[in-house]
């Protein structure tokens, strides 16, 4: 489903966040990226989401080789991937639902079926009786989960996440991430950058380590 | 799920009719900013529309006046009644006269008391001041300027004849007045509309700063550059329709307050001239031209800046 081949990310100022990356993640696998900060993480990630573009290097996701793809066809790439940040990313003028709908407003989806996809997306993450509320109104852990109801509601194939728990306590997280297997046991590809192993360990997936922008083939399990 | 064609037309202006009504709400949401901008635009929209009814006025007027062209004969004070008309009847046989008309010493006067207002002046003095004149109206069409002008000497040499004056010359003079002011006007709208796209398109400029977070998010769930420019096209929409009805009732406030002076005027002149402002034609139009330029300023804004604006 995501395949990096010897893939270098060299920023202008010369600095190279991504040496020679190699790795693959299946169709319907789930994967933690792991590493320090600044090893790479959020690099890779933006690669994925074609917020930045190789230097060198094959990407390929959901059989798209993301090199040849043109500028005007990364808004419809994007539509098969849902992004999970850890700031959210949520407008503060509209509300849980008008947030959630977005994706489904982007691409023109009907309005009944707008209304009842949200609605299953945000019963899914609990939050359903929070659906006229400001975003403003809800507590870091409901607004995360507002933030991957957003992501999931066009029942995208891939599911990237940065670092979704770096705000919340231990607990919240733990929901988090137990939101994310269903998803995974649904047949969605997920990958999550985080810090925090001992979440990461207690879970029993892959685990895609970095260092220095390499696989570091030791911590990879 | 294969959909029918109807519904993707269905589906576009529904999200067309929706990003229309969100753009307005906006502006309203923001009353006071709403209200300044669309007075810019309004006023830049009515200078020129209010130069140009100006002009058209005056063409109008200088039109009426075109068959005016008249010559204007003074004569002696001493001459019988029967060589006067003997004159006037000598005069309109001439081929390149069509119609004249005589005026004796008594019947200026009169005029010349009802029209100045100095009538108290006149009784004063002790005889008429005033000559007799018989006013021809030469064959404008048939006659060059030459023509006009040899035709004015011969009347000039008669010797009854004081003076023979043509009464066309101001016109002229009128009409090149106009030419030059017409051109003015052209410039002038030229330059304002040039404003209009400028304010519209920094007013907008400013809305795409206040919103870059939020074209960042829409971005990132995968939005069309098209889909983030539409609300900011309607934006402009808005602002260039409101504008040119602004510019509109602007127009329509200054004629009322002209009306009447103008009026005044036009009765001191003894002309039933009617101050003419093509009121339906300019609120078909000014809207027309608001909206036009309104949309034109906001597609240069976002073009400049949505490319700017990546997720990063």
């Amino acid at each position: 489903m995501i395949q990096f081949t010897d893939v270098y990310k060299r920023y202008p100022s010369r600095y190279e966040a991504l040496s020679g990356l190699s790795f693959h993640l299946k169709e319907a696998e789930m994967a933690f990226l792991t590493g320090h900060s600044g090893a790479g993480k959020s690099t890779l990630l933006k690669l994925i989401a074609l917020i930045e573009r190789s230097t060198h290097g094959q990407v390929l996701v959901n059989g798209q080789n993301l090199s040849r793809l043109s500028k005007g066809k990364v808004p419809y790439y994007r539509r098969q991937i849902g992004l999970v940040f850890q700031d959210h990313n949520l407008l503060h003028d509209r509300t849980v639902f008008d947030n959630v709908a977005l994706p489904l407003v982007i691409e023109g989806e009907e309005h009944r079926e707008i209304g009842r996809r949200v609605r299953a997306s945000l019963d899914k993450v609990g939050l359903l009786s929070k659906e006229r509320s400001l975003p403003i109104a809800l507590s870091g852990g409901e607004q995360q989960r507002v933030g991957i109801a957003r992501a999931v509601v066009n029942r995208p194939p891939i599911l990237l996440a940065d670092e979704p728990t770096g705000n919340l306590d231990p607990d919240l997280s733990r929901d988090i991430m137990q939101l994310f297997e269903q998803f995974n046991q649904v047949g969605v590809t997920v990958f999550i950058a985080t810090h925090d192993l001992d979440l990461v360990q207690s879970m029993p997936h892959r685990q895609i380590a970095i260092q220095n922008g390499r696989i570091d083939s030791r911590m990879s399990l | 799920m294969k959909k029918r064609f109807s519904f993707y037309i269905g589906s576009y202006l529904l999200r067309h009719l929706q990003s229309m009504l969100f753009s307005l709400g906006r502006l309203w949401r923001q009353p006071f900013s709403t209200f300044l901008t669309i007075g810019v635009i309004g006023i830049a929209l009515a200078l020129p529309a209010g130069l140009f009814v100006l002009l058209q006025n005056i063409n109008n007027l200088s039109n009426q006046w075109d068959d005016a062209s008249q010559i204007s004969l003074f004569l002696k004070q001493d001459l019988h009644e029967n060589q006067i008309k003997q004159l006037n009847i000598y005069i309109s046989s001439w081929p390149q006269v069509t119609e004249t008309n005589y005026q004796t010493a008594e019947q200026s006067l009169d005029e010349f008391r009802e029209l100045s207002g100095l009538g108290h002046l006149l009784d004063t003095l002790p005889d008429n001041p005033l000559p007799p004149v018989i006013t021809l109206y030469p064959q404008n069409e048939n006659l060059s300027a030459d023509d006009i002008r040899a035709l004015l000497e011969k009347l000039a040499a008669l010797p009854e004849v004081v003076q023979a004056q043509l009464d066309m010359e101001w016109l002229q003079r009128l009409r090149s007045i106009n030419k030059v002011l017409a051109r003015g006007v052209s410039l002038l709208a030229l330059l304002l509309s040039l404003s209009v796209v400028l304010v519209i398109g920094n007013t907008i400029r400013l809305a795409i700063l206040n919103c870059q977070s939020e074209i960042k998010i829409m971005k990132l769930v995968g939005a069309t550059n098209r889909f983030i420019r539409r609300p900011f096209l309607y934006t402009g929409f808005w602002y260039g329709l409101l504008g040119g009805f602004f510019a509109w009732c602007t127009l329509l406030f200054a004629m009322s307050m002209l009306a009447s002076p103008i009026n005044a005027l036009t009765i001191q002149y003894a002309s039933d001239y009617q101050l003419r402002w093509f009121a339906g034609a300019l609120l078909l139009y000014l809207p027309l031209t608001g909206l036009f330029i309104g949309v034109l300023g906001a597609w240069i804004a976002v073009g400049r800046h949505l490319n700017s604006i990546e997720p990063n």
